[in-house]
């Protein structure tokens, strides 16, 4: 029997559900010298601003038991050189594309929606309105229902047209399923969850923080609970809202988690540093997983464990 | 980019030999040997199907060769500082693990011969002696330094020695060679030998003394810069460091993209936490 590996985003197919997290694959250049981007569901590009960004200083890194803290500080060349250099270029790759995007005011948000509104050839924008590694703590859009939905609506209502928007999600919330409501109303046709949670690492040496910004990003599969758990928050919270599940997912076997969790798609982030083939191998391990459970389709498969 | 030639492949273990404070390991590959060039570095997976450690390490190739059988060998020297590379040199011949190689930049050789000085710092000196047979080939002349902070951590094979026109060690303590630092005797040595390019590997703080005393003598530094990495392969942006373009604007550059090796005079050196002022996107 056949088997159905393709999955829909408001309205928008994608050949097969495993996609680049945003921020580990920068725009898929050094990917794809070890596979064709066109293989994976889509290529979500690292969150751009609208001005170029130096990022922060070392260390920015630190390993940590099954995971690692970042605090790259969204370095990039913003908007205008990255939609001048790797769009087209991603478009030449056959990749189905989702820009994702980073604001430090509502007026940013508003500002890259309208740069994006007459771009061809993107599928969807991700709006990161999560990220902890912006300078004022204060100022994450996500971590407040109010402001997240200032920060989406800004984009939504000057992006214009049909180009789906997915709302990234901070699961350093108390009630992430209250935020992803929020988004929706304003406007987010889906959401990201979870982007990585805020930690600090100390160097018992140096006694002094290891990164140079103190705090950074958790992500690996130290965090896989806490997503496999926002996942299925929001899922039950909001049973026809595509999400985008990530969170440690490094075998076929945790993004089948997060998908029974109830995400319509998975995207492969830190497993990419430890290995740059896993989200192929990732592809290919979920699909013998859900066919050697029976599933004729994978849409059927999602939100599964929700069932019962 | 990544490095054209980059494969990522299962190396089998075939020697683990302790040598002072390092180990030197040989792994068995394909024909990419071959296009390993001194300089370039490979990426390992550490720990095994269970790891909890996420990131690969990276190290400088020691010396890359093909056997007459077509079987590729890769030596590193590894220095068991961490909980990853104690991992590495815990494992014995016959283990296998998984490398990406080869990676980043390689040392620039010059057409003509002409005289050059390598600069190691402790196990730094790894890939220079690969580079010393590459230059004498062309004709250049020669010289090694090697500095570390004790005689155990110094890393010279005999048949690496015998392959430089002087080698001078220096060491913090004394127990071998020069009480000081490769920065004491290198300045003597650039005016004596008449020397046109400077080439060294090492921690950061010895690459920044390097390029003051070849900035002053006004002649080429091409450096190996340690940053630490979380993929190797230009998609993480953690091993970043200050870097003058040869458009004069100073960017956030990827030591594993373009680098390791780098025009040392167009480094950005800076031990603060900050990125400096002047760097684009600051």
């Amino acid at each position: 029997m056949s088997f159905s590996y393709s999955t829909t985003i408001s309205k928008v197919e994608f050949p097969n559900p495993i996609f680049t997290a945003s921020g580990c694959a920068g725009s898929g250049k050094e990917l794809s010298h070890f596979f064709p981007l066109r293989d994976l569901g889509a290529i979500v590009t690292k969150s751009v601003m609208i001005k170029p960004r130096s990022g922060r200083a070392t260390p920015r890194m630190a390993e940590t038991p099954s995971g690692m803290l970042n605090s790259i500080g969204l370095q990039g060349p913003g908007i205008d050189l990255f939609l001048e250099n790797d769009v087209p270029w991603l478009r030449e790759q056959g990749a189905r594309i989702i820009v994702s995007i980073a604001g430090e005011t509502v007026e940013d948000y508003a500002v890259l929606g309208r740069k994006l509104r007459s771009v061809s050839g993107l599928s969807a924008i991700e709006v990161n309105i999560s990220c902890p590694n912006v300078e004022n703590r204060g100022q994450v859009f996500a971590c407040n229902p109010d402001t997240a939905r200032e920060a989406i609506a800004a984009v939504r209502t000057n992006i214009g047209g049909e180009l789906p928007i997915i709302a990234k999600l901070s699961p350093d919330v108390t009630d992430i399923a209250h935020i992803a409501t929020s988004v929706v109303e304003a406007g987010a046709d889906g959401v990201a969850l979870i982007n990585t949670l805020l930690g600090m690492v100390i160097d018992t040496n140096t006694m002094a923080p290891k990164l140079s910004q103190r705090t950074g990003g958790l992500s690996g599969p130290a965090i896989r609970p806490i997503a496999v758990r926002a996942i299925y928050q929001v899922r039950a919270a909001l049973p026809h809202t595509p999400i985008v599940g990530m969170g440690g997912v490094v075998n076929g076997r945790d993004a089948f988690e997060l998908v029974l969790a109830g995400a319509n798609a998975v995207s492969v982030g830190t497993a990419t540093f430890g290995n740059p083939m896993a989200a192929i191998s990732i592809r290919n391990e979920l699909e013998e997983l859900c066919i050697s459970r029976g599933f004729t389709s994978f849409g059927d498969a999602v939100g599964y464990a929700h069932k019962g | 980019m990544v490095n054209s030639k980059a494969q990522q492949v299962q190396a089998e273990i075939i020697s683990n030999k302790r040598i002072g404070a390092y180990n030197h390991m040989t792994f068995a590959v394909n024909e990419l040997a071959a296009d390993c060039k001194p300089g370039n570095f490979v990426a390992i997976a550490v720990g095994g199907e269970y790891s909890s450690m996420v990131l690969r390490r990276a190290f400088a190739i020691c010396r890359a060769t093909v056997r007459p059988d077509g079987i590729g060998l890769l030596e590193l020297v590894v220095a068991p500082h961490g909980s990853g590379s104690r991992w590495l040199t815990a494992q014995q011949s016959g283990t296998k693990v998984d490398l990406i190689a080869p990676l980043g930049t390689s040392f620039g050789i010059p057409t003509e011969p002409v005289n050059t000085i390598l600069v190691g710092g402790g196990y730094g000196s790894a890939p220079l002696f690969a580079l010393a047979a590459v230059l004498k080939e062309r004709g250049c002349r020669v010289d090694m330094i090697l500095g570390a902070s004790s005689a155990g951590k110094i890393y010279a094979p005999l048949e690496g020695k015998r392959s430089v026109n002087s080698l001078t060690i220096t060491t913090d303590d004394g127990s071998a060679g020069i009480t000081g630092r490769v920065s004491d005797v290198l300045p003597d040595l650039i005016s004596m030998r008449e020397t046109d390019i400077v080439y060294s590997c090492g921690p950061m703080a010895m690459l920044e003394a390097i390029t003051h005393i070849t900035q002053e003598a006004g002649i080429v530094h091409q450096c190996s810069v340690e940053e630490s990495m979380a993929c190797g392969i230009g998609v993480c942006m953690t091993c970043v460091l200050p870097v003058t373009g040869r458009d004069g604007v100073t960017r956030m550059t990827r030591s594993c993209i373009d680098g390791p090796v780098m025009d040392g005079n167009q480094v950005m050196w800076t031990r603060s936490r900050e990125v400096p002022e002047g760097v684009w996107g600051r």
